[in-house]
Order: C-alpha cells, then sequence, then structure tokens
C-alpha cells in the first residue's frame, strides 16, 4: 500500500537517527524512511551525524556535552526538517541545548532556529504531516509506554496512541501507569543498576497485567531497559519502537 | 554536621532488600498518589495557582533581604523577639540559651524539618532537657529513635504492625493493631507532657513579613497546643520562609495543602502573630522566632540553582518519585529526601558530602510536574551533576574523565565511530546468545546481570542507507 499525502510533497526531512539507533536498532531507522517515504516525504541522512552529547550532559560533562551539540548544530545546519525516532535526543537538542548553551548568545541564536524545526517522528507525523493512518497494518494487542522526556519535556502523549489505534489489525489496550517510568534514566541504569531494575519490575508488571503482546514506545533507551528485561525473563512480549509498527504490514 | 557522608548506593541497597520497607512504601505511596491527583484534578485553578506560587516566591526571593527585615520589625512590634542563626549551631545555642534563661526542664515540639536540620533534639537532650515529639509520625520516630523518612509522613517506611511492636516495646501496652487504639495511646502520652512542658518549639510553614505573622498548617492538633500551652514559644524557620503579604497565604495554603496531604484544606491552620496578650485566655508570655540561614544563602547565590528555595516542603516530589518509592526516605542520607532532598542536601551540606545524590534519579522529570511552586527539579539536578563532575575532591575520577575523552573523540569523528562500531560488532561474538548480549564482563555487568543488551547490528542503519536511499530514490 503506497499513500501519497499531498501536503508531504514538498516536506524534506533529514533524519536524526541517534546513536542508538544507528548502531544497536538500524531496523527502527530503516523503518522511520519507510513510513516517510511512504507519506511521500523527501528523505535526507546527513552521514557526518554521531551523538547529540546528551550521555555527556547527562552525566556531568558540560564541556563534552558542547563540543557534540556545536559538531550536531552545524551539521544540521541546512533547511527542512530534523525527525528523529527519539523523544529523548529531541529533548536534547530542544530543549537542552539551550540549557547547555544558556550564556552563549550567539549559540543560542543557533540552537533556537534549529530547535523549532526538530521533531520526534510521532509528533512529526500527527502534528506536522497531519496524518493519522498511515498504511500500516499488525494483528496484535498492543500497548503503549510513555518514554519521560517525550511526555513530560515534550508533551507528546495523544500523537503516538492516536497513530498506532489506526494501525489495521491493533488492538490497543492503556496499560496502568503508563506514564510512570521504566528506571533506565540514562547513565542512571548502569550507576544504580538495582534500583533501575526495581522501579523497571513494576513497569513490567504493569505490560503483563495488561495482557498485551506487544509493547511500543518512542524511545530505544526505555525499549533496551523494558525489552532487556522481557527477554531475561522469558515474558512472550515484543518490545517495539513506534516506526516499526507503522512500518509493518506492506 | 560535619561528619555527613552520604552513600546512596550502600543506603539503597540495604532499602531494596528489605520487604517490610518495600510494602511499607508501596501501600503508603500508591495510596497517596490517587488522593493527590484527586485533590488536583477536582481544582480547575490549581494550574492557574501554581504559578501565582511560583511567581510569588520569585520575587521574595529575589527580594529577600527587605522580606526578612521587614518580617522582622513586625514579629517585634507584636511583642516577639526575633532571633538571627547564621548556622546550625548558632540556632542550637540560641534555643538552648532561651531554654536556660527560662529554667526549662521540658520541651514539647511540634513537627519542623528545620529542627531536624539543626539536631535540635541532640542539643537539648545533652543539656539535660526532656524533649518530647508531638505530631504522631515523629513520636513514633523518636521512640524508634530513627530519624524521618519523610517531610510530611516522617514513620512512612514503617507497617502498621512495626508501629503496634514498637509501642509494645517502649511504651509497654499491650500489642494493639488498630489505628485508632494505637492513636489514643499516644494521646494519652502526649497529654500529660503538653501540660507539664515549660517550652513548646515548632517549625513555620509560612512567615507573613507585612503582619510579623507565622503559620503552622498541621491535622493532629498538637502543634497548636505546642505553641499555646507552655510558657515559652521558640519557632524556627530557614529564610526562605517568609513571604511578602497575608494576602499570600491562600495562593499558598491551597496548593500546599492539596499537595501535602490531599485535603483542601488542613484541619488546623494556625496563625501566630507575637505572644499572649493581655486580652488573650491562652498563649504563651514569651514568643521567639529564630530565623536561620545554615547554608540557604549559599544557594540564593547561585543564579542556576536558586530556585531550590522555592520549596514549600509539600512532600509531593516524594510520593510521585519512582526512586524514591524504591529505595525510601532514608537512602539519601540525611534530613530531606526524595527528589527535593537530591537538590536541597548536596547544596546546604557542601557537594563534597553528598556527591551520588544529583545522579540517584532517572531524570524522568514526574516531580517537575506535581511541584506546587514548579521547581524545575530535573534542570538542577543536572547543574548539580556538572558541579560535582568538576569538583576537585569527589569529581570525576581519571579514569573516567578518560572514558568519557574517549567517547567524545569517538563521537567527533565519523570514521572512527564507524570503525568503533565495526569493532564492537566483532568483540561482543563471544558473549552472544540468541542474538542479544546476556552476560558481559565489568563495567557492562552492571548492566548485563538482570537485564539482556541488545547486539551491536551487524549492517549500521548508515551502511544500509546507501543502498534503501538508491532503492527509493
Amino acid at each position: 500500500m503506497y499513500i501519497l499525502n499531498e501536503a508531504s510533497k514538498k516536506i524534506k526531512v533529514s533524519l536524526f537517527v541517534t546513536c542508538l539507533v544507528d548502531i544497536l536498532f538500524p531496523q527502527v531507522g530503516v523503518s522511520m524512511f519507510k513510513v516517510l517515504k511512504r507519506l511521500g516525504v523527501e528523505v535526507d541522512f546527513p552521514e557526518e551525524q554521531t551523538c547529540c552529547g546528551q550521555p555527556a550532559f547527562n552525566s556531568g560533562f558540560r564541556q563534552d556535552a558542547k563540543v557534540l551539540a556545536k559538531r550536531f548544530l552545524s551539521i544540521f545546519s541546512e533547511d527542512g526538517f530534523i525527525v528523529s525516532p527519539s523523544g529523548s535526543c529531541t529533548t536534547m537538542v530542544r530543549v537542552f541545548y539551550k540549557e547547555l548553551f544558556h550564556d552563549d548568545q550567539k549559540m543560542l541564536e543557533m540552537v533556537d532556529l534549529l530547535s523549532t524545526r526538530t521533531y520526534e517522528f510521532s509528533e512529526f507525523l500527527v502534528n506536522v504531516l497531519k496524518v493519522g493512518d498511515v498504511g500500516a497494518s499488525y494483528k496484535g494487542k498492543v500497548t503503549y509506554h510513555d518514554s519521560c522526556h517525550a511526555l513530560r519535556e515534550l508533551r507528546i502523549q495523544d500523537e503516538p496512541r492516536k497513530l498506532i489505534k489506526l494501525v489495521k489489525g491493533v488492538e490497543f489496550i492503556e496499560m496502568k501507569l503508563s506514564d510512570v517510568c521504566c528506571g533506565f534514566g540514562g547513565t542512571f541504569s548502569v550507576k544504580f543498576p538495582d534500583v533501575s531494575v526495581s522501579i523497571l519490575d513494576e513497569k513490567i508488571e504493569s505490560i503483563i497485567e495488561s495482557g498485551a503482546d506487544t509493547l511500543v514506545s518512542t524511545d530505544m533507551g526505555c525499549l533496551m531497559q523494558i525489552g532487556g528485561a522481557l527477554t531475561r525473563r522469558n515474558i512472550p512480549v515484543k518490545a517495539m519502537h513506534i516506526a516499526e509498527l507503522l512500518a509493518s504490514g506492506q | 554536621m560535619e561528619d555527613i557522608k552520604v552513600n546512596f548506593e550502600k543506603n539503597s541497597a540495604t532499602a531494596l532488600k528489605d520487604q517490610n520497607l518495600q510494602r511499607a512504601l508501596n501501600n503508603a505511596i500508591n495510596q497517596f498518589r490517587n488522593v493527590r491527583s484527586r485533590a488536583v484534578r477536582e481544582f480547575e485553578e490549581w494550574e492557574h495557582l501554581r504559578a501565582s506560587a511560583r511567581k510569588i516566591k520569585e520575587w521574595t526571593i529575589e527580594h529577600l533581604d527587605d522580606y526578612l527585615e521587614m518580617l522582622e520589625a513586625n514579629v517585634i512590634k507584636a511583642g516577639g523577639t526575633v532571633h538571627w542563626a547564621s548556622d546550625a549551631k548558632e540556632a542550637c545555642e540560641i534555643i538552648l540559651d532561651i531554654a536556660k534563661k527560662h529554667n526549662v526542664k521540658s520541651v514539647v515540639k511540634s513537627k519542623s524539618m528545620a529542627t531536624e536540620e539543626i539536631e535540635l533534639n541532640h542539643s537539648l537532650e545533652g543539656a539535660g532537657i526532656k524533649v518530647v515529639e508531638t505530631d504522631l509520625g515523629e513520636y513514633i520516630i523518636q521512640l524508634a529513635n530513627e530519624r524521618p523518612s519523610h517531610i510530611i509522613a516522617p514513620a512512612i517506611h514503617k507497617t502498621r504492625d512495626d508501629i503496634s511492636k514498637l509501642f509494645v516495646e517502649k511504651l509497654h501496652t499491650p500489642y494493639y493493631n488498630e489505628p485508632e487504639q494505637l492513636t489514643k495511646i499516644a494521646r494519652e502520652k502526649l497529654r500529660s507532657e503538653f501540660l507539664n512542658a515549660d517550652m513548646g518549639v515548632s517549625g513555620v510553614n509560612f512567615a507573613v513579613a507585612e503582619t510579623g505573622t507565622i503559620v503552622i498548617v498541621e491535622n493532629e492538633g498538637n502543634a497548636r497546643l505546642t505553641t499555646t500551652v507552655p510558657r515559652v514559644h521558640v519557632a524556627l524557620m530557614g529564610i526562605e520562609k517568609v513571604i511578602p503579604r497575608f494576602e499570600d497565604l491562600p495562593t499558598f495554603l491551597n496548593v500546599l495543602i492539596r499537595s501535602a496531604t490531599g485535603q483542601k484544606l488542613s484541619t488546623y491552620v494556625s496563625f501566630i502573630t507575637g505572644p499572649k496578650r493581655n486580652s488573650d485566655v491562652d498563649g504563651p508570655d514569651e514568643f521567639h522566632l529564630v530565623i536561620m540561614d545554615n547554608g540557604r544563602s549559599k544557594i540564593l547565590s547561585h543564579e542556576e540553582t536558586r530556585e531550590s528555595l522555592y520549596c514549600i516542603r509539600c512532600g509531593a516530589c516524594l510520593y510521585i518519585c519512582p526512586v524514591y518509592k524504591k529505595v525510601g526516605g532514608h537512602s539519601y542520607g540525611w534530613v530531606y529526601p526524595g527528589p527535593i532532598g537530591a537538590i536541597i542536601t548536596p547544596q546546604l551540606l557542601g557537594i563534597d558530602k553528598a556527591p551520588e545524590l544529583p545522579f540517584a534519579s532517572s531524570l524522568c522529570g514526574a516531580c517537575k510536574d506535581v511541584c506546587p511552586v514548579k521547581i524545575d527539579i530535573p534542570k538542577v539536578l543536572l547543574e548539580l551533576r556538572s558541579r560535582v563532575i568538576s569538583d576537585r575532591r569527589v569529581g570525576a575520577g581519571f579514569l573516567q574523565r578518560f572514558a568519557v575523552k574517549l567517547w567524545r573523540f569517538t563521537m567527533e569523528n565519523k570514521r572512527i565511530y564507524n570503525f568503533a562500531s565495526q569493532l564492537s560488532y566483532f568483540v561482543q561474538k563471544p558473549w552472544m546468545r540468541h542474538g542479544r548480549l546476556t552476560s558481559l564482563p565489568f563495567p557492562f555487568s552492571r548492566w548485563t546481570k538482570k537485564r539482556d543488551f541488545p547486539a551491536v547490528a551487524k549492517t549500521s542503519f548508515r551502511k544500509q542507507w546507501k543502498e534503501i536511499k538508491d532503492l527509493e530514490g
């Protein structure tokens, strides 16, 4: 099935796939590309991109984060939208870069220009491309985990749910406490692994209780955390990025 | 206070293993989260009110010196005495002096985090003065010889059974398990303490500059008794507790009480302006207000983290925090637990005393969303993390710095980045099971001990890009 959205034909998108997706989950990047293409968007991948600097920023290494942030800003300096399969990395660019360069007026102007055209994938589809049904089909009971940065920094809540519900064959189940953290928190997950996993335990309980067979989210950090426990504990629930769900069934 | 060194990793490991604690926290927190969210949902003006509370705090903290002087003048005008304490030691000495001057043998206390902060009970007891905590939770904690583990619910870490056993052991009562029975016992014990006390010590929820009034919010009536029955009343407050006008109170009482207990209004709200007047039937002969800095002006001097002083000690961030829910209050190592503790403990004690605390958060941001004065706790945590890292005493060690530099160097250069990802693909092979990494060596074992780690992909996205781009193009 191929949907050509007239409105999206002139839209140009640069993929900001994130280092995590590039190295560990390339299929997520490919899925995102497929969905955008199917919607008729012109897609590009600036090949110089690596990491936005968030791990350094979150760990307190601001100078190192600044170096990578500047690098990011120069790579994505061209026009068009920047779309990322991560609410967290989008938050880094849209929210934390301002924090990082709060005392540097020149950089702040650059950040402002860039952050207004940077979007997380699901909000881009719903709020910019104005699509709901992207022509995907998937047979399963799907529940959604709100990634913290997507939810509380970018206020993305309805967008992914709308997209999921409009996938043909999907039975959407809202799990309890979908908006509670999974315990990942970047380096927090290895700095305090036992605390991190004890928070994760509650998330896993919620997922099992929902009766879903597929867990969808907008961030590979959370999905790595949740998925890592699902496979370790032999729980028959598949952890899946929303881009993968939206690319399925073609 | 100098010898405090918070060890969050060790404390939290103990807490996670304590099944009793896990049960107590789980029950209390789940229940409270519902209550609070209802109290906020039913109140349409909530967001507007939060914004107002925030604005008033911003304004007051920017003009703190003016309002503190105004408060002092008005307390004196109402017949009270004002004392200024620069640190915990001074605050204790001032209160001890007042006690000695009045030949005080026994003190009743209502709930106050500031007195916990200065370890007042220790000082008073050291001078041979009997001190009795009269808030039920604090009373329990005092019997158990522990520290509160929550700002509002000090004994939240205890189950009903714990308390029943504690009463049997310390008060030699039969084993009662009903909250009503336990409360009745405490009430009987405390009643005589109130009547015998020479001095009452309280905290301060708000101090109104324009009238010199201190406001105390509570549910048990013990603060009302503490501040009216004994001859002398001493109230201790941090410098940030002042608010400008009486008409600011509805805003603050609304946001504080709904956030703290999910009530519309607490059972008691006491407005105290000076000591007993001639026409009054009840009240103390003397009223002393001790205004304490104890590290707060240091926070004031940092613009990036100044908002830490806006806190009205409602405890909502503790209840909502997924980390607090698992590790409890004692893991935070000092008097202020949870997200607010993670930001003010390192600032009040010095960052070298609690360098782990700013990292003891998944930065999920739930605290920021519930905070009634909209403190951006994650932002302050991030700022403090960078202060820890650049601190020479406790900052990053050589190995950590080297690792970060190496990582940055890799991320700065696409070729090295590609090479590193390719290399990882080959290096990981001995640990691969069903396409996942299940038991990596240290330090990666910190992940794989309880979770699988995804394997590095054979063909990265950027490599696949070359093919898919052409296919579609």
